[in-house]
């Protein structure tokens, strides 16, 4: 299989738009591969898997429930991939900002205190997910430290920081004993879209994220300075952008937002604070961001696809007994596929005749 | 004696607890100092952990385990140099999902497992040398895969100073650019040093499953994986380094569970999280200290041969 990579000079519309198709339609073969080897019935597989969600009124609020903090870490995180900072850490400022928020929720509680808990709550929310997305950008700037690693190391302090919590301090005294917060007052809720079903006013949160998000990217200078500062970091220092300040900004950024997904999660779907408050959207949300192409658009897109993955897992654990971690294997090739297609949007490959070495 | 038989007992642990973590980074570091930054280790680990796991409990055999391990581990490491070599894809978004595939494969491999136990790798002693006091139980009293961590130590610092080889490796991993210049298969050398990577890091999964806690759990490995790592900076690329580090991590996470044992009163949680509080102040200091010193200088970086 001798080939060559040679560098395209301009990218074209259509490869750039292709290559997440290629990367979906590749993730489905190996799906069915996996299908098969797990004993199922591929086609009946697939069928539970994405296509009885998307045709139940029900599961399609949940769908877009579901994709709600995806889409918000993920524009985050995309500010922090297109500055190449590598923020992996978002399930960790996720859990912060869930915590700070649901601090005011329990401080509250049982008072008579207004309808501004729930905004103040969101706003400590943010707070919370950007002070402790901070951290590594302060390690990185001041000592040099890996930010990839300080911010993964982060995930496992802050979970063990909220167990904490709920196990003790935070534990609802009437709960028998159940490591959780008492629920929160409606005060402190997210409220309801509709009557029916549990779709919430976070996901218009979602929603004006990715409207000021392309904004940002395509309209003003701060966008282009974080585009500059990824891709030509000397060019951006030539420039007089100062790349300290990038690094704290979208680390803050990022950090922010996925805070305020942890306390919308919290005070929305799940009511109360719980040792577990995240099916992993904290990493599954580096896959919207990438499967989005770093976009708002793409990755409100992209959230909606790993959201299915998510609720299709849950089906098919119910009704074919498969074990969750299908869903984890389909986000994972998934992203390994994005990855793969995206050198037809780099390269031009050429197929070599002959023996070539490396 | 009985301070001494307890200290024994204490640094035996020790040991036991370093080993997942040594054998990880060994690998980890060779890949580096070929210039490829795989942050796949935690997913190749547990891959190791759960085929190994699965195989050993069918077969009967840790042996075919072990290797079964060390398969799988070098099987998804090939994920990792497709992606991120020879397609040139960016190498932290590709050792990620490694490890994001790696975490589910093995979630799949071990469902069945849940719940059953094996009995752990037999202790090998060395005649003599165990019944020494105080050093014999620690080092001479362990199972087989302490020693493969430290013989495999001794090799790779070994390899990559003194041989020919070694001297490829590094050359590949400081200038990729001239040691293709010269002739040298850059590619194909990466690829085998992150084979390399994934077979230690396949090893070391299996020493959690069959040796240290003879069971399946999902997220056994614990973020390990990502501690092995933080302790190739640490260790600012030197082999001999990576046995302090592992060491000292592999005391911190010892010593806190004999801590939370006594019930001083401080939360378990934050005792559990020491391990990964001591990862993020290792690597504030160590990179104040040298400032990205001893890194390979084309870590990280896509080859992409013009010709």
């Amino acid at each position: 299989m001798p080939f060559r990579l040679e560098r395209q000079e301009t990218v074209s519309g259509l490869a750039l738009l292709a290559a997440p198709l290629l990367a979906l339609i590749f993730t489905l073969i190996v799906g069915a591969v996996m299908f098969v080897a797990l004993g199922q019935d591929p086609i009946r597989a697939f069928s539970v898997y994405f296509i009885e969600p998307l045709s139940d009124p029900w599961t399609l609020q949940e769908l877009v429930v579901k994709a709600g903090p995806l889409l918000l870490i993920g524009i985050g995180l995309s500010f922090c991939y297109r500055a190449n900072r590598w923020n992996i850490g978002a399930e960790g400022q996720y859990v912060a900002g869930a915590v700070l928020g649901s601090w005011l929720a329990l401080a509250t509680h049982g008072t008579e205190a207004g309808p501004w808990v729930l905004p103040a709550m969101l706003v400590l929310g943010a707070l919370g997910g950007a002070l402790w997305g901070l951290i590594p950008a302060v390690l990185r700037v001041k000592f040099g430290a890996s930010e990839i690693l300080t911010s993964l190391m982060l995930v496992y302090v802050a979970q063990l920081g909220l167990d904490y919590l709920v196990r003790g301090p935070w534990r609802d005294p009437q709960g028998f004993n159940f490591p959780q917060s008492v629920t929160f007052d409606p005060v402190a809720t997210m409220p309801l879209l509709f009557e029916e079903g549990r779709l919430h006013a976070g996901v218009l949160v979602g929603l004006v994220a990715v409207a000021l998000a392309a904004f940002v990217l395509g309209r003003t200078l701060v966008g282009f300075s974080i585009e500059l500062g990824g891709s030509a970091p000397r060019a951006a220092a030539f420039a007089g952008f100062d790349e300290r300040r990038v690094t704290y900004g979208v680390f803050a950024l990022s950090g922010a937002l996925a805070g305020l997904a942890g306390i919308i999660e919290v005070a929305g779907p799940i009511g109360n604070l719980q040792p577990s408050i995240s099916p992993g959207y904290g990493f599954t949300a580096i896959i919207a961001a990438m499967l989005g192409r770093l976009h708002p658009v793409g990755v409100l897109i992209a959230s909606l696809v790993l959201a299915l993955t998510y609720i299709g897992g849950e089906a098919a654990q119910i009704t074919l007994r498969m074990p969750f971690d299908v869903t984890r294997v389909f986000q994972g090739t998934l992203l390994i596929s994005i990855l793969a297609a995206d050198v037809l949007v780099r390269y031009r490959i050429r197929r070599l005749k002959g023996a070539a070495h490396a | 004696m009985p301070d001494v038989t307890i200290l024994a007992a204490v640094l035996a642990s020790i040991v036991a607890a370093a080993t997942p973590l040594l054998l990880a980074a060994l690998g980890e570091l060779v890949a580096e100092r070929a210039g490829t930054l795989n942050l796949g280790v935690e997913g190749m680990m547990i891959v190791g952990a759960a085929v190994g796991y699965a195989t050993a409990y069918g077969s009967g055999s840790l042996i075919l385990g072990t290797l079964a391990a060390v398969i799988a581990g070098t099987l998804l490491s090939l994920v990792f140099a497709g992606l991120a070599i020879w397609l040139a894809a960016n190498q932290v978004a590709s050792g990620l999902a490694t490890t994001i595939l790696g975490l589910g494969l093995a979630g799949l491999v071990g469902a069945n497992y849940v719940g059953t136990r094996l009995d752990a790798a037999p202790e090998l002693h060395i005649p003599g040398l165990s019944d020494l006091p105080l050093v014999g139980p620690v080092v001479f009293g362990q199972d087989a895969f302490v020693y493969a961590s430290l013989i495999l130590l001794a090799f790779v610092a070994w390899g990559l100073s003194r041989t020919r080889a070694g001297l490829v490796l590094r050359a590949v991993g400081e200038s990729h650019g001239a040691a293709h210049a010269l002739g040298h298969p850059v590619r194909r050398i990466r690829t085998l040093a992150v084979m390399f990577g994934g077979a230690c890091a396949g090893l070391a999964g299996a020493h959690l499953s069959l040796a240290y806690t003879p069971f399946w759990a999902s997220d056994m490995t614990a973020g390990r994986g990502w501690i092995a790592l933080a302790l190739v900076v640490f260790s600012a690329w030197k082999p001999l380094w990576l046995l302090a580090g592992a060491y000292l991590f592999g005391a911190v996470s010892i010593l806190q569970l004999h801590v939370q044992g006594f019930g001083l009163g401080i939360p378990a949680q934050l005792l559990s999280a020491l391990p990964y509080l001591a990862t993020i102040a290792a690597l504030v200091v160590i990179s104040a200290l040298k400032r990205g010193q001893g890194a390979p200088a084309s870590l990280g970086v896509p080859f992409v041969p013009d010709r």
